[in-house]
């Protein structure tokens, strides 16, 4: 500031000299600059993880494969697409290359009687639950015409076996090379420089393929990348957090309603019992805040521990009659997790229990409201805002916990979707985690699609939870 | 302007907004070296705003913005090319809160001369004895500079926010109501150190209370509210600077009728 | 209550209204059961005690299978605590080997967290302006919500062929320890910005106001005050930051490698950042994803493991805690 020319008062001795000062100044301010780019750095490079962590999803969900087959996937199906084909286009697919196979695929799958009788019996003695066409009903197998044959495995067999064979036994499809979406794009005339001098043209084929496509989500396990889909794993994780939700929830709000509402109601404080209440509803206080902190893993051995093994009769459903499990069920995971997501249900229902006005509550009282009519009809509906996004909270948790699951569960390789509380299970997360620990790029890139989905879940998830937040806010000043 | 020598302050036609309220409006006014100036009027009336802006302070309110040229010794404190740290070092202020920094005694005083760059233990030591005795604090404290600022009473805290701020050896000291959070006693010595610091420094206080007011300073400037009905029912209440003068004058004799009327407890 | 003679005088406006009185009086004023009321109350305490009984069970399962485990006459608590190893085939469980390895994996986490976090939150809190910190805060929260195993993709897919790409095939194993710890400290970012920012703002205004008006410069002001009072907030950010590290699960079960590493003698190999090594959690998760029979020492030792973790996270938890709530009483 040079132009600030007033003489210095007196009796400064200690202060250095005006130039040392500015010197000194101009330092600070550099000083200041350099750490400030720091601090945007730091938020920055938070923000760049996230971006290169979206992006490295997406650039794995899609690219350039390619693939080996013995009969060209055009020859089979329509456009070569065999994951956009109709069951009919299928069964034909299947009478056509493979017509013995189909017969033997409706001996395995469909026919009722022994083995040995099988080319004896008339379609209708031995398909008799299922569907067929009149034509066929008086011929034995082998007089079937390829229409009915293939009439019969479209209307019976389901999608993803009758793929699966294609797949496997006629098209002989393998993936080779897998390229990610960035290469696939900027460097697609290397890629395929690369094919055209390493692959044989004839029984190899260079396509674009998305690994996240409409079949991924509608089929099964599968031990093959081209084949395997999720849904078999959404089934399980919507179960498993519906399930969490029905028991977390009211257990989580009713602990919040105690602790914030009935916790001081129990005795008088200068009595003995009175001041044993307080100091015990302290402890669960501490307690819940202790069991936020819980590493998701320890939860895990504890439903290993008391869900799957100690109460295996009922969590298999074995007290149902239900035969064909172990504990290592949907109910296992459920309980487990309902745990989990315990603390943060009820930390935040307190919140906004806590948040409601007092004036609320003795409005009601004065109107002679119980205690539970008040809380039932005054404070929960007031709080509601606040439980609900705490519960979105934790069902987003439910959503993408891994380790507990796989403690649980445990099951490598599950085809079947889970139908009751009782079935065994795999789930989204457990999914990509086996799916992401294979080494091959094709694992990889179904991995990605299958994080897409998750995280697109957890979205449409917390968006709701914006969404009802909102609603229910406008309810209440209405 | 011949305030080079006699005025530390000169304000020109000075309008502060916070975001698009007008806080003040309009205040000229020239503020003498080495004498108290005090800072009076009616909540709201932005004398606290005025002071900080002879500072720059208010440059920490992200919408605060000023109109006008508060000059220092001549020289536009809002110029693009003044540094408000430079300003500050030049213009220390006092607050309404004591506000020690939870350091111990020794360190509050020190942290001003050590970001100025004065090193070594012996000049700090011989800096922090001297502003502490300025503060008339340091007999009081002398045996345990270690202790914590805050372990201090309430008086005891505003002398040493006072020492730490002439410690920087500032030309000024703003006073932003330094003795309302304290009691009477506390008051009293605040009062007599800042007859003593005026030898050296110039003092601009503002202050909630008159009989203070008339206690302390040299010259007083009544700051007084103006209200205009906007469409919509909605009141716009801004300070204007109502009347200044010496002291003496300002409450013996007054000007306006409105000083008068304020002055005699009839609205405030 | 004697109420009788008090209904008299409580209400006496009208002889209808006397009346009434006296009939609400007898048929209602006294304390009636009410049998929902009591249930209900019965079901929330109920509610509010679970919490309490899911420690105890925690308590009850870590410790009974571990003490089983100890039981087993393959172990004692010094081999435990001492072998360079963990390899139940050799009926080898040294606990400081898979220690070590979570020990390295929350070191990268915290060399990237700590510096960022802080740095990030020192950001929101003190430079941006609201509009910048209305979008960033919820940005971040995304961060925050990621689940681990897609921070476990990003570390194998992402952070692991990074480093190999800067450091050299050679140098960097595929699955190695700084890949899972740089991506831990990545997911660990959030909550330490978040918490770290929440200590920064909750410094009073007043500090910064004395600091500014003896012509500090911004930056002196929040290292030299808003920092040091804010410091015990920030530290339990740190502590709580480490304590997820340590629990944390998916990104070392994928990227850290899946075998214990040896501590000491011939062909040692902990400590190496770039190779693998297996944690606690990452092998509690191996271990029970396979084919596991209850009774067995693999099954009784994850529970040992399980058992350690938890004292450290538990210890971790507790000190947390407390700093914070000191540090609420000084701004009180």
């Amino acid at each position: 500031m040079s132009a600030m020319t007033t003489p210095a008062p007196e009796n400064k001795p200690y202060m250095p000299d005006e130039a040392a000062f500015r010197r000194g100044l101009a330092g600070r301010h550099r000083r200041g600059r350099v750490w400030k780019i720091f601090f945007i750095l730091s938020i920055v490079m938070a923000l760049l993880s996230l971006v290169a962590l979206f992006l490295n999803v997406v650039n794995s969900a899609a690219g350039l494969i390619i693939v080996e087959y013995n009969v060209d996937p055009a020859d089979v199906v329509p456009n070569g697409d065999i994951d956009a084909a109709s069951p009919e286009q299928l069964a034909a697919a299947i009478v056509a290359y493979e017509p013995n196979r189909a017969l033997v695929m409706i001996r395995d799958n469909l026919s009722s009687v022994a083995s040995d009788q099988f080319s004896t019996a008339t379609i209708s003695q031995q398909l008799g639950s299922y569907t067929y066409p009149e034509s066929a009903a008086d011929k034995t197998p082998r007089d079937l015409t390829p229409e009915e044959r293939s009439a019969i495995l479209a209307q019976n067999i389901s999608v993803d076996v009758m793929k699966q064979f294609i797949i496997d036994e006629i098209v002989g499809l393998n993936v080779l090379e897998t390229y990610s979406l960035y290469e696939s794009i900027f460097n697609r005339a290397a890629v395929e420089e690369h094919f055209a001098a390493e692959f044989d043209q004839e029984t190899t084929r260079l396509e674009f393929r998305m690994w996240l496509r409409p079949s991924f989500l509608t089929s099964g396990q599968s031990s093959d990348p081209v084949l395997a889909g999720i849904r078999t794993a959404l089934i399980g994780t919507l179960w498993i957090v519906a399930i969490t939700v029905l028991v977390a929830f009211p257990i989580g709000v009713g602990a919040a309603i105690y602790l914030e509402e009935y916790a001081s109601l129990f005795g008088n404080e200068n009595t003995l019992s009175g001041k044993f209440m307080k100091w015990f509803n302290r402890f669960i206080e501490t307690n819940v805040r202790n069991l936020a902190g819980v590493p998701s893993i320890i939860y895990g051995l504890l439903g290993l521990a008391i869900f799957v093994r100690a109460a295996s009769d009922f969590t298999s459903g074995k007290f149902l009659g239900v035969t064909d499990s172990n504990g290592r069920t949907i109910l296992s995971a459920s309980l487990t997790m309902a745990l989990l997501i315990l603390p943060v249900i009820i930390i935040n229902a307190q919140e906004a229990i806590r948040a409601i006005q007092s004036s609320i509550r003795e409005a009601s009282y004065g109107l002679g409201a119980t205690k539970w009519q008040t809380i039932w009809n005054q404070v929960l509906p007031a709080a509601m805002p606040g439980i609900l996004t705490g519960t979105i909270l934790g069902m987003s948790r439910a959503i993408g916990e891994t380790a507990p699951l796989v403690i649980v569960g445990a099951s490598t390789a599950i085809f079947v979707d889970p139908s009751s509380p009782f079935s065994s299970f795999t789930a989204l997360p457990i999914q990509i985690y086996q799916w992401t620990a294979r080494p091959q790029a094709e694992f990889r890139a179904i991995a990605a699609a299958a994080i897409i989905v998750l995280l697109v879940l957890l979205l449409v998830l917390n968006a709701s939870a914006i969404f009802l937040r909102q609603y229910f806010r406008r309810k209440l000043q209405a | 302007m011949t305030e080079n020598g006699a005025h530390a302050f000169e304000l020109r036609g000075v309008n502060i907004y916070y975001g698009s309220k007008k806080a003040v409006e309009d205040v000229n006014l020239s503020i003498p070296r080495q004498k108290i100036t005090a800072f009076i009027g009616p909540s709201g009336c932005g004398k606290s705003t005025v002071l900080r802006s002879l500072n720059r302070m208010n440059d920490l309110i992200p919408s605060a913005r000023i109109e006008g040229g508060v000059f220092f010794g001549g020289q536009n404190l809002y110029a693009d090319n003044v540094d408000p740290v430079e300003v500050r070092r030049r213009i220390g202020m006092v607050f309404q809160k004591p506000n020690p920094f939870p350091k111990s005694i020794y360190d509050n005083v020190a942290y001003g001369p050590r970001l100025l760059g004065v090193r070594g233990k012996a000049v700090l030591d011989e800096i922090v004895e001297h502003s502490l005795k300025g503060a008339f604090l340091w007999d009081e404290v002398r045996g345990d500079l270690k202790k914590s600022g805050l372990a201090l009473s309430g008086g005891q805290q505003q002398r040493l926010c006072i020492a730490r701020t002439i410690a920087v050896e500032p030309e000024v000291i703003l006073m932003d109501e330094p003795a309302s959070a304290l009691d009477p006693i506390a008051t009293q010595a605040i009062e007599e150190l800042m007859k003593v610091l005026v030898q050296r420094f110039t003092i601009v206080i503002v202050t909630h209370n008159m009989q203070q007011a008339q206690r302390v300073s040299d010259y007083t400037a009544f700051y007084s509210i103006r209200k205009k009905e906007e469409q919509g029912g909605v009141e716009n209440r801004w300070g204007v600077l109502a009347e200044y003068a010496p002291t003496d004058r300002l409450f013996s004799n007054p000007a306006s009728e409105e000083t008068e009327r304020y002055i005699r407890g009839e609205f405030g | 209550m004697s109420l009788p003679t008090e209904v008299g005088t409580i209400n006496a406006p009208s002889a209808v209204f006397d009346m009434r009185a006296q009939r609400d009086a007898r048929t209602t004023i006294f304390r009636r059961p009410r049998p929902a009321e009591t249930l209900i109350q019965f079901f929330l305490f109920f509610c509010g005690v679970l919490s309490i009984f899911t420690t105890l069970g925690i308590l009850y399962v870590l410790g009974s299978e571990a003490l089983l485990f100890f039981q087993s006459g393959l172990v004692d608590l010094g081999e435990f605590l001492t072998a360079p190893v963990w390899q139940p085939q050799a009926e080898e469980f040294g606990i400081m080997s898979l220690v070590s390895a979570t020990l390295m994996t929350t070191l990268f986490a915290m060399i990237v967290a700590i510096p960022l976090g802080l740095g990030a939150a020192i950001y929101l809190a003190e430079y941006a302006k609201d509009r910048t910190r209305a979008i960033l805060k919820p940005i971040l929260e995304i961060l925050a919500g990621i689940p681990t195993v897609v921070y476990g993709y990003f570390a194998l897919t992402f952070m692991t062929p990074l480093l190999r790409g800067i450091f050299g095939q050679d140098t960097v194993s595929i699955y190695n320890v700084a890949s899972a710890g740089l991506v831990m400290g990545i997911m660990i970012l959030p909550t330490i910005t978040s918490m770290s920012e929440d200590a920064l703002s909750a410094v009073p205004r007043n500090l910064r106001e004395a600091s500014y008006g003896l012509s500090a410069t911004k930056l002196e002001t929040i290292l030299k005050v808003v920092l040091p009072a804010g410091l015990s907030g920030i530290i339990a950010a740190f502590i709580v930051g480490i304590s997820r590290a340590v629990g944390e699960t998916m990104i070392v079960a994928l990227a850290a490698g899946a075998g214990p590493c040896k501590l000491y003698g011939d062909g040692a190999n902990c400590f190496q950042p770039f190779d693998a090594a297996e944690t606690m959690t990452g092998h509690i998760v191996r271990i029970s994803g396979g084919d596991l029979s209850y009774n067995s020492i693999d099954y009784n030792s994850l529970f040992a493991i399980g058992l350690t973790l938890f004292l450290f996270t538990l210890v971790l938890n507790l000190i947390s805690r407390s700093i914070t709530n000191r540090f609420r009483e000084v701004y009180q």
